[in-house]
């Protein structure tokens, strides 16, 4: 074993901070991640953003696979690796180390109960991902089968996703019946994660600034004690002026929205 | 695999596997013909050669992503891909499988990169264990002559991922060297068949039959997966 890498079992040793969410399709969790997004950066972080599934690489691989219809549960489950060993590598470990702020839509506990759940055994995906940083802080957006259709139903997606309904998995020809049925065995692995991980529950029926608060609250208290780190200048104004001693103004504020939009 | 049952796999597994430019590819075209003349039904296979990623492999391999893990990943779903596509069938129905390289390619790879040989082999912890394992050995003086006087070194046969050396040549030793000791490792543990690459083809050729002959002949043995089966406590299906 090398001593150097991380694993799963203990808590990071980098000086930035992971903040990740899960649950399922229509649980309203990446609303509640962008919501927290925001607010953070209007406190001046520099934050990083990281998705699950989302290298052109491994979606073109998956598109691939759909078409032969030669995707098995530990091919899916293999490739979803791929693509999260090149993320994590890429995108979560040089920020961490930095010192910055991480947030990621979904994480490795949707391998977990996604990948278990299409048939290969727990221990194994679990061994897979044994390389991943644990999060400082992990968020489950818990969320009634039937809430979640609706919000799918009546939301910007008409239908979902082929391998989010479980197409694959011939539960049904119906997508909403299949996703219906892929879901809420889905919804039952998450339970054991929440024990397992001790994952933050959070009742994703409750309103969205509700929810947004209750989650506000629990990131502050893990950033109690974290010193972000910057490398621009841009949003340091205050401090700059203060230096040469000129009275705050609002043209510092007016300097720092401008640089935000990059 | 929970979703596999093993025992049914009526056939046999050979894999040959080595380091790059021992010979595998005409050694396993010798053996296809010999195997086929006695009324064997063979298929062969061979690293990234997979339908769904061998694609995905090449373009990676263009840099889209450099770091081990990903690769030794991509490696994992070409197998399995492979492995539940091709290998299995054709098992199942009686034939003999034929592998170019085999898991222990990705155990060396990904171990002279991590110095951690516990969590690729979780990886590939789904993998069949071979009926007949045979490991063309070469030596790194050999191995280097044949290559320069055959396709020349390329960026990842020589590991230039890693660093270990000032140039193409340095490095190319060196990381040949890692592996061929890892090989050997293995080769004891995991108790491969060992010839010596360095004979002509026609010597290697004779003792690979002498080899596998036995094994043609022997009744279906029970088939587990390389590392026990843990995972089907809670599903079955």
């Amino acid at each position: 074993m090398t001593a150097l890498s991380p694993t799963l079992d203990q808590p990071h040793p980098y000086p930035g901070k992971l903040i990740i969410v899960e649950g399922i399709d229509g649980s309203g969790k990446s609303t509640q991640l962008l919501l927290l997004k925001k607010w953070l950066e209007a406190q001046e972080h520099r934050v990083f953003f990281t998705e699950w599934n989302s290298s052109e690489l491994v979606r073109e691989t998956t598109r691939r696979g759909k078409k032969r219809r030669s995707l098995t549960p530990t091919t899916f489950s293999l490739l979803h690796a791929t693509d999260f060993a090149s993320r994590h590598f890429h995108h979560i470990l040089p920020p961490l180390k930095a010192g910055m702020l991480v947030l990621a839509d979904r994480y490795i506990y949707t391998a977990f109960a996604r990948d278990v759940v299409r048939g290969v055994a727990p221990e194994w995906v679990r061994k897979v991902y044994h390389f991943a940083v644990r999060p400082d802080l992990a968020f489950y957006f818990r969320v009634p089968i039937e809430v979640a259709i609706d919000r799918l139903l009546t939301g910007t997606r008409a239908q979902p996703k082929y391998y989010e309904a479980g197409m694959d998995l011939g539960l049904s020809e119906d997508p909403i019946e299949s996703f219906r049925l892929f879901q809420s065995r889905i919804l039952i692995e998450y339970e054991t994660l929440v024990r397992e991980y001790g994952l933050i529950p959070m009742d994703a029926t409750r309103s969205i600034p509700e929810q947004q608060e209750q989650m506000r609250a629990k990131v502050a208290q893990a950033l109690k004690g974290y010193r972000p780190k910057r490398g621009t200048h841009g949003r340091r104004t205050q401090i700059f002026w203060r230096r040469f001693a000129v009275p705050q103004s609002s043209g510092a504020h007016g300097q720092t929205d401008r640089d935000r939009g990059h | 695999m929970p979703y596999l049952n093993p025992r049914e796999l009526t056939g046999k597994l050979i894999a040959i596997e080595g380091t790059d430019g021992v010979g595998r590819s005409t050694h396993l075209d010798w053996l296809q013909q010999w195997l086929e003349v006695q009324g064997y039904g063979v298929v062969t296979t061979g690293w990234t050669r997979s339908a769904l990623v061998s694609k995905t492999i090449e373009e990676a391999k263009q840099g889209n992503f450099i770091d081990h893990r990903s690769f030794s990943l991509l490696y994992a779903t070409d197998f399995a891909d492979r492995m539940e596509n091709l290998i299995v069938p054709a098992l199942r129905s009686g034939f003999i499988v034929l592998a170019d390289r085999y898991i222990y390619t990705a155990f060396a790879r990904d171990y002279v990169r991590s110095g951690d040989r516990q969590w690729i082999r979780d990886v590939f912890g789904f993998a069949l264990v071979p009926d007949l394992v045979c490991y063309l050995r070469i030596d790194v003086e050999t191995l280097t002559l044949r290559v320069l006087e055959s396709k020349g070194m390329n960026y990842w046969e020589s590991g230039l991922d890693l660093r270990l050396g000032a140039d193409l040549y340095d490095s190319f030793r060196k990381y040949q060297t890692l592996l061929i000791e890892e090989f050997d490792r293995m080769a004891e543990e995991f108790g491969f068949q060992i010839l010596d690459a360095r004979r002509p083809p026609d010597e290697i050729q004779e003792a690979l039959r002498v080899k596998i002959e036995p094994i043609l002949t022997v009744s279906p043995k029970t088939r587990e997966s390389l590392i026990a089966q843990t995972g089907n406590k809670r599903h079955s299906g």
